[in-house]
């Protein structure tokens, strides 16, 4: 394989949290990101569920340094950039780039599309004329599907699906290699949701895109992801190649997930056992100790309450966080394991 | 559609002019299909003009009494169009002349609150933390101190002068200026697009020019709009305590005060300052009202 773009190793972010009254100081640090790592190779894209606040957007945010990480390395073609200054990492940005959660928030009301287009192209390139900017925006809007006549419209006469293009169109006109995808369709009707991670997918084909891919829906991360990171608590639980993870999981907390999927099929959907995750996530200020899953795991035992799981690798390279992953009852669906395949024979 | 005529269909779009325009171009063009907005531009513009050269069309001084002619009301023969006032002194060149005081209080004290009151606001709102907490408690220090207390104190130390009006009136006004300011500027830089721009690799002063004071403008408008004649009224209050302009220089505020006082016998010595004051801080609502409209482009029709 390729050398890999971005190595993450053991990035930390944490949070400060107040806990102190008016006559006493004092705070708390929560691990929103605890000594996570991966890598991403040139084209592919990973892709990453978790539960809302399991971390997920706080990685997208440190990635990109608009949170600074307390530990670890971002190694981002060999450069550390959680060491790298501020204006440093302010230019790698060109590199990096981010797709925002909320399509309509993350467009300033007051400019024109044109102008939110025009944006980054400006930052990085002050010396580019008039004409050269607007052509360049003229033909990226075209690249994601909308008209160049719409440049002086204002995001609020747009669609949400129409305002994530623009904000796709923005984090592409710089020509980045990784492009950070914080549930960049969660917020869309799931009409418009297909039409997005589509050309998502074909723009990365054309301009050999990185993605990252981050989302709460494991149907949508299947489709686009080509390797899936589950977090969990800030934590990894498993990392491993879509079909491993959907045809074997090895992880009671991503079985959970794949269970949680709704099947399309009423007759099949009321058929299947249901075993849904009991209970909350547990608070971020007071993490159970040894596995943070043990909590809501089926198959805990004393073992898991005492240490923390190691992330292990496997033959396949199949990577997974669970000191019982070999002793579990195989997944009960027989069904559930034969749709990802016929869906990956549909895909090249 | 066949393929050809869906081609030309889309070679005609890309050939409609694609200039990107900007906001204020584009405020400029919604300000003027406001009626009440263009009318009120309009009577501004006009009585800018009056009060700067109308002084010039009389033959009347504002301070030199006309000893045949006192308190007489407003008629062609004497050539006072206004009339005149207990002291014989034609109220047309002192309505124009008081105008003049008037309008400069309003512009330059809001202009002063408008620079320090934003850039203070702006400042502490955006960085935040502990710059915020110290700069927005100076804030309140000033405002409990008493403003007629701190206007007799500067005209004791620099002696009178029209100008330390438009200082001390625009050094309280600025305190509500930046009050309001740091809480917008608070809300919009937790706003994604704020991220997105930072995100985009774009430098803290980027944002804050392209992007905090773009969306502040609205509130500041609408705000400035309603100083001014609030700094109008100020000024016609200090005139009155003795503090503010002195005879035989006036203000309309000063104008107004004296023609209360003679309502009764000489009507039109309250009826020309007042209309006058009226029209004015009407025509500043209402182009206020209109800029907040235009700058906003949600309400683009």
């Amino acid at each position: 394989m390729r050398n890999p773009v971005l190595q993450v190793r053991d990035l930390e972010v944490s949070f400060r949290v107040d806990t102190g009254s008016i006559f006493r100081h004092d705070y708390h640090r929560i691990r929103a990101v605890d000594g996570v790592s991966f890598d991403v190779y040139p084209a592919e894209t990973l892709g990453i569920v978790g539960e809302s606040g399991c971390g997920k957007s706080t990685l997208a945010r440190a990635l990109l340094g608009l949170k600074r990480a307390h530990g670890g390395k971002i190694l981002w073609l060999g450069e550390d950039l959680v060491a790298a200054s501020e204006e440093k990492m302010r230019r790698k940005r060109r590199e990096i780039q981010l797709i925002f959660q909320d399509p309509q928030g993350s467009l300033d009301p007051r400019m024109t599309i044109g102008d939110i287009v025009a944006e980054p192209l400006r930052v990085f390139y002050p010396s580019m004329s008039r004409l050269q900017v607007r052509e360049r925006v003229t033909g990226i809007l075209k690249l994601v599907g909308l008209r160049p006549d719409q440049v002086n419209r204002y995001p609020h006469e747009f669609s949400g699906g129409q305002c994530q293009r623009v904000g796709i169109a923005r984090a592409l006109v710089v020509n980045p290699r990784l492009v950070v995808c914080d549930e960049p369709v969660s917020a869309l009707d799931v009409s418009i949701q297909a039409q997005i991670v589509n050309l998502l997918k074909d723009l990365q084909k054309k301009l050999q895109l990185s993605l990252i891919f981050i989302a709460h829906d494991l149907s949508i991360v299947r489709h686009v992801s080509d390797r899936i990171l589950v977090m969990y608590m800030g934590k990894v639980m498993e990392l491993a190649d879509r079909s491993s993870i959907y045809r074997r999981p090895k992880h009671p907390y991503t079985r959970a997930l794949i269970e949680s999927v709704p099947i399309p099929d009423p007759v099949r959907e009321r058929a299947r056992a249901r075993r849904s995750l009991k209970g909350d996530m547990p608070s971020p200020l007071d993490p159970p100790s040894g596995c943070v899953f043990r909590t809501r795991c089926p198959f805990a035992t004393e073992l898991c309450a005492r240490e923390v799981p190691e992330l292990e690798t496997l033959d396949d390279g199949h990577r997974v966080a669970c000191h019982h992953h070999r002793e579990l009852p195989p997944p009960p669906e027989p069904g559930e394991a034969s749709e990802p395949d016929a869906r990956e024979s549909a895909e090249p | 559609m066949n393929e050809t005529t869906r081609d030309a269909f889309d070679q005609a779009l890309d050939s409609r002019e694609v200039r990107g325009r900007s906001l204020y171009v584009d405020a400029w063009h919604r300000l003027l299909r406001n009626k009440a907005a263009v009318a009120a531009l309009v009577i501004l513009t006009i009585m800018i003009a009056l009060v700067v050269f109308g002084p010039m069309l009389v033959d009347w001084d504002h301070e030199i009494p006309d000893w045949d002619n006192y308190s007489t009301p407003p008629s062609l023969e004497t050539g006072h169009l206004f009339g005149t006032d207990a002291l014989g002194r034609d109220l047309f060149a002192r309505t124009m002349i008081g105008g003049r005081i008037s309008l400069l209080v309003g512009l330059v004290a809001t202009l002063v609150s408008l620079l320090i009151g934003v850039t203070w606001g702006a400042f502490a709102g955006y960085v935040g933390g502990r710059v915020d907490n110290v700069m927005m408690r100076i804030v309140d220090a000033v405002y409990a101190m008493p403003f007629m207390f701190f206007v007799i104190l500067l005209m004791v130390v620099f002696g009178r002068n029209i100008f330390l009006i438009f200082v001390a009136i625009g050094a309280i006004n600025w305190l509500d200026m930046a009050r309001i300011v740091r809480g917008q500027t608070l809300s919009l830089k937790n706003k994604d697009f704020v991220e997105a721009a930072r995100a985009c690799g774009a430098t803290e002063w980027q944002i804050i020019r392209r992007h905090i004071v773009p969306n502040l403008l609205g509130v500041v408008i609408v705000y400035v709009t309603l100083t001014i004649p609030q700094v109008i009224l100020v000024e016609s209050f200090l005139s009155f305590l003795g503090l503010g302009v002195q005879e035989p220089l006036t203000s309309w505020g000063a104008l107004v005060n004296e023609g209360a006082q003679e309502m009764e016998v000489a009507p039109w010595s309250l009826l020309f300052p007042a209309s006058f004051l009226a029209v004015t801080l009407f025509a500043f609502n209402f182009l206020g009202d209109g800029l907040r409209d235009a700058l906003d482009p949600k309400d683009r029709q």
